[in-house]
């Protein structure tokens, strides 16, 4: 079982703040962190390696520093990593990355075999949900997004049963490897990297692709090139400034306090009464 | 298999950079352990960076180390409610290459620093909390850290783990810190746009100026203000002893809210958007309040052994001193062929002895325990000298000699004749 999955480093929106005059983003002295929905689908790859033996490679396209990101999925358990890194790719939007990721799979698949791509189920940058999606149709990969659950791998027929988080209920679909995961938040809970694993990913060996090393056949599908998506204005949107009101009553009994809200209800919107006889007749 | 390493340094700091950074460079194994996300992101000072100590690590630093702005002026500010008497050193010396003193920006000068001792070789984990020393005896042979298969061993430990030093607390080397001997500092900085700044201090692209404050922004506790000038952004912090605030009951917080509203503060770092607020432990029981800094197989520095000199507001120099004190000797007695022993490791205690970080500290040995036990001189003296100055720049048909007995009679009222002479001796003594 080699399975590859793809994470990727981003600001920690929990300390990013907006500009208050030029309405950016400032990026300055905000840490980077792996996309929280990536960890998900890494943990739930180290899971089924645990079990059924095999292989975790992690990839991600990124700046240099994505370095870090890759590091920390090796601490956790992941065998090898690879960072797509180049120039060429900076400005790429869901369909650009998805490209260049679909074309690295493609690179790593002529070493090793893959039989499942892990992706998050959305960056918390670009909130999109996109590029897993990208990755699989431009690989020809059967698609799960939303899986909540791995209910079993069957490794002799290559099928995998999962139960996918959809609109009313929960669905359990099984289908044929290889396939494409994206996995939900609150699936499962990070381990807590050994010593051993924070040595390899100090110690370890970075591959890093530039665009031919990834086997980028077509330039003009990656960078700013590749990217049709605009970005035309960003913007905090004004926070509401709904006022709560405190209402004092008499007593706290039920039949009170429906009486002092009604009440304030009707002085509030003094068409209520009106209203309400019309719509009764 | 149990990996065993020539030294390691616990905390990635000031100290426990400069040790690991120099011990690397000579070739040896050194793993580094950082508690925080990445190093630096626990990491607290004012700050200003002393150029002299880190030249002695890294003697080319000024090449591409993150640095704000270079001191060209420095304020020190006596503060009454609502005004302060101040003095002013500003030289066009400061601003001859190369610069003395540098204010920086933390964050940015750890991750900086911390790429130099990975680039020189030692091998830096972070996100671990070292638990304990492995101990063969009295012999320190390692630490286990707070991971699965988290022995690790070494010949020599550095404890480079700042001011709290749980490690050397458990094993017995530290006693609990006595809070008359640590101070809290808090700390914003204000993001302001770099003209602004350079308006508002008359000051050139990249000059910067220290305002260090003394007076009744610290309500009567022994402590100090400050406030620095970045590039970009205005530090503006205060600090007090951690006894006051219990004896107080004052929240640092509630301390800084006020001396931000102080009338001549206030203007200063006005408009100005806080970006951070961090809160730190300093250790100030000077001389007196340093434990045992070594022993077998393992040596102490930085704020962990209370290296720091309150009186003249000096901690990370002292700190990179000590560090690269204990890598020299290290490196000598590893040259030597000589055993990580007590006896041998007395060559890191001779070499601070020799130094100016241990000279500075006994000659402030007495002044912790004088501004403990005199408040007067962050309150009565503050007030008495902006009476002083206010009374002789008003100008009201009183003749000066009146004003002068007026003055005079302030201060004796206020604090007796007995009492003046012997704050001055006892100031004496303690500067000597």
């Amino acid at each position: 079982m080699h399975i590859v999955v793809c994470i990727k480093q981003v600001p920690d929106s929990a300390q990013i703040r907006v500009h208050p005059v030029t309405n950016t983003i400032m990026r300055q002295g905000v840490p980077a962190i792996v996309n929280p929905y990536d960890l998900y689908s890494l943990e739930e790859a180290l899971r089924i390696k645990d079990q059924y033996g095999g292989r975790v490679t992690v990839l991600s396209m990124g700046p240099p520093q994505a370095e870090t990101a890759l590091r920390k999925a090796i601490s956790f358990g992941a065998d090898d990593a690879i960072l797509v890194t180049d120039r060429a790719f900076a400005g790429s939007d869901t369909l650009a990355t998805s490209y260049a990721l679909a074309s690295a799979i493609r690179q790593i698949e002529k070493d090793i075999p893959v039989d499942m791509v892990f992706a998050g189920k959305q960056t918390i940058d670009g909130d999109t949900a996109q590029v897993g999606p990208g990755i699989a149709k431009r690989l020809d990969m059967l698609l799960l997004t939303y899986v909540s659950k791995i209910r079993d791998i069957d490794l002799e027929n290559k099928t995998i049963t999962v139960e996918r988080r959809a609109e009313g209920g929960v669905q359990v679909l099984k289908t044929k490897l290889p396939c494409l995961v994206t996995v939900l938040e609150g699936t499962n809970e990070m381990r807590f990297a050994t010593m051993t694993n924070m040595f390899r990913a100090a110690r370890h060996p970075l591959k890093v692709w530039d665009k031919e090393k990834a086997g980028i056949e077509d330039v003009t599908k990656i960078g700013l090139k590749g990217s049709p998506t605009i970005v035309s204005k960003v913007f905090a949107p004004t926070p509401k400034s709904v006022r709560a009101e405190i209402i004092d009553t008499e007593s706290n009994q039920p039949k009170d306090l429906a009486v002092t809200l009604l009440a304030k209800l009707f002085t509030k919107k003094p068409d209520l009464a009106k209203d309400i006889a019309k719509n009764a007749s | 298999m149990d990996e065993k390493f020539d030294a390691i340094v616990v905390g990635a700091g000031p100290s426990g950079n400069s040790a690991a950074y120099l011990l690397a460079k000579a070739g040896l194994k050194v793993l580094q352990i950082e508690r925080g996300e990445y190093p630096g992101s626990k990491n607290v000072q004012g700050a200003i960076l002393y150029s002299d100590a880190l030249e002695r690590v890294i003697p080319d630093f000024r090449e591409d180390a993150p640095l704000e702005r270079h001191i060209v002026e420095q304020q020190m500010w006596v503060l009454d409610d609502e005004s302060y008497v101040g003095n002013t050193y500003r030289s066009a010396e400061f601003n001859k290459e190369p610069y003395n003193r540098y204010t920086i920006i933390r964050a940015q000068f750890d991750k900086w620093f911390s790429k130099k001792v990975q680039d020189a070789g030692a091998l830096l984990i972070c996100e671990t909390t070292v638990s304990d020393l492995l101990m063969d005896g009295n012999r320190v042979i390692g630490i286990q850290v707070d991971r699965e298969g988290g022995a690790v061993y070494a010949d020599i430990v550095i404890l480079a783990d700042g001011v709290n030093s749980l490690l050397a607390k458990k094993a017995g080397f530290h006693p609990e810190l006595d809070p008359k001997d640590v101070a809290l500092a808090v700390k914003e900085i204000h993001f302001l746009p770099q003209e602004t700044v350079q308006e508002r201090f008359n000051i050139g692209e990249d000059e910067g100026v220290v305002i260090e404050m003394v007076g009744k922004i610290t309500q009567g506790m022994m402590g100090t203000g400050f406030l620095y000038t970045n590039k970009e952004s205005i530090t503006i912090g205060v600090g007090c002893m951690l006894s006051d605030f219990k004896k107080q009951k004052t929240t640092p917080y509630a301390l800084l809210e006020q001396m931000k509203t102080h009338p001549a503060i206030k203007p200063i770092i006005a408009g100005g958007e806080m970006k951070e607020y961090t809160a730190h432990l300093i250790p100030e029981g000077g001389y007196k309040a340093i434990p045992k800094i070594c022993g077998d197989g393992w040596l102490m520095v930085g704020d962990a052994a209370m290296f720091v000199n309150a009186v003249h507001r000096e901690g990370s120099n002292l700190a990179m001193t000590s560090g690269r004190l204990a890598a020299e000797t290290v490196i000598a007695l590893k040259e030597a062929g000589k055993e990580m022993t007590a006896a041998n490791l007395a060559l890191y205690r001779e070499k601070l002895d020799d130094s100016f970080l241990m000279k500075d500290l006994k000659k402030y040995k007495n002044m912790p325990e004088i501004l403990h036990s005199n408040p007067q001189f962050f309150t009565t003296y503050p007030e008495l000298v902006n009476r002083a100055a206010h009374s002789m720049l008003t100008v009201d048909g009183v003749d000066k000699k009146s004003k002068e007995r007026e003055i005079r009679g302030n201060f004796v009222g206020k604090r007796s004749l007995f009492g003046l002479m012997g704050d001055a001796f006892k100031l004496w003594r303690a500067f000597e």
